[in-house]
């Protein structure tokens, strides 16, 4: 070996250790920008939608007034009371059914097509949804638009929720909750009832807070169910009175409607204001409802922590 | 307790269980037949199209020429390519828009966040995709707009790109929330050997989380094509309405589920406009149907590759 040849090696060897210096700084260069590129896109997003929620509440609160919510009394009304049915429906189907994927069904080919069936129902359009509640609720039963027909509509695209949320609930019990339960002679009816449902329920309480929060801001599936106009009068208490406000085969405007219906209203010269108070209102809804359904799973965690 | 009495109850119980079982599963499977049962229907009305009023599948899907009579005597034209091309041109656009960001935020939040963080930005994710979506359709009307005839030269606001950008805002949340998920079921053992054979933060993503993740990511990109698809009224409000094929960013258009919500209520039922939409709505079934069944048949190539 000649002093040329090792001089030579050891030339090399250097400038591919300095080469391998620069790529290692250029590739920390790389990922350091990189990591920039998702700080950025992550904090643009969160404060686009804080600012997003904020301009809706804020807005709605420098418009209101006492006239504007005296308006929208009723439809908040109908809302509520479009809400509670239509979670009430989908509770005694919804609810049932995630049972019966949980508990009765068999692992097999029919399960995993049932739940995917039921996977598709929550993620169809919720207009699709609206024009077969239509067909079925409004022209096969020949009525009018009505409260009834938008709070199936509604239970439709509620029920899915609940179904995996009770699913998901029973499957996440210990099985000794239910392995004690049966082993002391109880049924499996009397098993659901008594030790797994209750253990559940705030679980399917969350569940149906979310829901509820789905069905306040449904306009698409009420389009041609639930009507556009609201008629009651409070001092009216018959029950088949098309102006009585426990009516529920009356039609009757909600509020997300409300705010689809005020975008081409052009008799009311303040509809813009009244739109923003009615989205204001909606946005307080869904943060608080949203608020509520984590407050209950977060007090269930720490129940269930303690075990 | 006498032996009669005890038989007695044990028969009630049983009585109790049958009932029962039979109810849930009742249930069920009624559940399970529901999104069938209205595909049928919508069927059953989208079919007059093409047996009562005689229009030929192609011309529904590739004509521009819109005119069906408001009558049961029908004679007019249905073509509906040009609600489908903005239904397609829109979403795409909006999931141009979303995608590099929620891939930024998915990634920041199972990557770069300390846990405390992402407790934190997590719920906010998911209370945007329980905003109505009137209200994101309420704001475009009164703040996109106006921002975007000041920005750019377009003659009335209302166009596709007003209604890609509110659409992109209402998938971000649910693509983001998907692809996080996804990335964070990637096993941390993974993460250290990349890190150990030298590899830097961005090469572990790159090489690593992003592959190990790619159904799932996948997932929600298909979840959030489903939902732009099938949204109607937020659009309704910014794209503009006007029956035209969707040609320039910064004009005004239509798609499937906007003509439905503004038309249907005025057609007159058992006419050939009535059909028309009621063969759209049919439409708007089938592809959400095949959005999501492509999503189960990814998550099963996962399942067997486990």
């Amino acid at each position: 070996m000649t002093a040329t040849d090792t001089a030579l090696r050891s030339g090399a060897a250097l400038s591919s250790e300095e080469e391998g210096l620069a790529r290692a700084q250029q590739k920390r260069k790389m990922s350091g920008f990189m990591t920039g590129l998702f700080y950025a896109g992550a904090f643009g997003a969160a404060a686009l939608l804080v600012v997003f929620v904020g301009f809706v509440i804020g807005q709605g609160i420098t418009a209101v007034n006492a006239d504007i919510l005296v308006s929208l009394s009723g439809i908040f009304f109908n809302t509520m009371y479009l809400v509670v049915l239509a979670l009430f429906f989908s509770a005694i189907w919804g609810i049932p059914a995630g049972i019966f994927l949980a508990e009765y069904a068999r692992k097999g080919r029919l399960t995993s097509w049932v739940r995917m069936a039921i996977e598709t129902l929550a993620s169809l359009p919720s207009i699709v949804v609206g024009l077969f509640g239509y067909l079925v609720f409004i022209v096969m039963t020949g009525s009018q638009w009505n409260l009834m027909a938008g709070a199936l509509s509604v239970s439709i695209i509620t029920l899915p929720m609940l179904a995996s949320v009770t699913e998901d609930a029973l499957e996440g019990l210990p099985p000794y909750y239910k392995l004690g339960s049966l082993g002391l002679g109880a049924s499996r009816i009397q098993t659901l009832w008594n030790v797994q449902l209750p253990a559940c329920f705030p679980r399917i309480m969350t569940g149906l807070i979310l829901a509820a929060g789905r069905g306040f801001g449904e306009a698409a599936a009420l389009m041609f169910t639930a009507g556009m106009s609201t008629d009651i009068d409070w001092s009216n208490w018959n029950l088949v009175s098309q102006s009585c406000p426990l009516n529920p085969f009356r039609p009757g405007e909600t509020l997300a409607l409300h705010i689809w219906a005020l975008r081409t209203e052009a008799l009311n010269p303040n509809a813009a204001e009244v739109a923003g108070v009615t989205s204001a209102i909606l946005m307080l809804v869904v943060v608080i409802f949203n608020a509520l359904a984590r407050y209950v799973s977060w007090r269930m965690e720490k129940k269930m922590g303690g075990i | 307790m006498s032996e009669e009495t005890m038989l007695q109850h044990a028969a009630r119980v049983r009585h109790q269980e049958l009932l029962s079982s039979t109810g849930v599963k009742v249930c069920g499977i009624a559940a399970a037949l529901l999104p069938f049962c209205i595909g049928a229907f919508l069927m059953i009305r989208g079919a007059e199209t093409f047996f009562v009023f005689g229009h030929s599948l192609t011309e529904f899907l590739t004509s521009g020429v819109w005119q069906p009579s408001d009558s049961i005597e029908g004679g007019g034209q249905v073509g509906a390519a040009m609600f489908i091309s903005g239904s397609v041109v829109i979403c795409f656009l909006a999931l141009v828009l979303a995608l590099p960001v929620s891939l930024a935020a998915a990634i920041y939040m199972t990557e770069i966040a300390q846990p405390s963080t992402r407790r934190k930005v997590q719920p906010l994710i998911e209370l945007f995709t329980g905003i109505p979506s009137v209200i994101y359709g309420w704001i475009g009307l009164t703040v996109l707009i106006p921002l975007l005839r000041k920005i750019f030269p377009m003659p009335f606001g209302f166009s596709v790109l007003a209604a890609s950008i509110v659409l992109a805002v209402m998938i971000f949340p649910v693509i983001t929330m998907m692809a996080s998920d996804a990335m964070m079921a990637v096993p941390n053992s993974w993460r250290d050997a990349a890190y150990g054979l030298g590899a830097t933060r961005w090469e572990t993503i790159r090489t690593v989380v992003i592959p190990a993740a790619k159904t799932g990511i996948f997932t929600g990109i298909v979840l959030g094509l489903a939902r732009a698809l099938g949204e109607a009224l937020a659009v309704a409000m910014v794209v503009g309405q006007m029956k035209k094929f969707p040609t320039s960013l910064f004009l005004p258009a239509t798609t499937m589920t906007t003509v439905i919500a503004s038309d249907m209520g005025s057609a007159m039922e058992g006419g050939e406009y009535n059909a028309a939409l009621w063969t759209l709505a049919f439409l708007l079934f089938a592809l959400s149907f095949i959005l999501i069944f492509i999503i189960h048949m990814v998550g099963k190539d996962k399942l067997k590759e486990a």
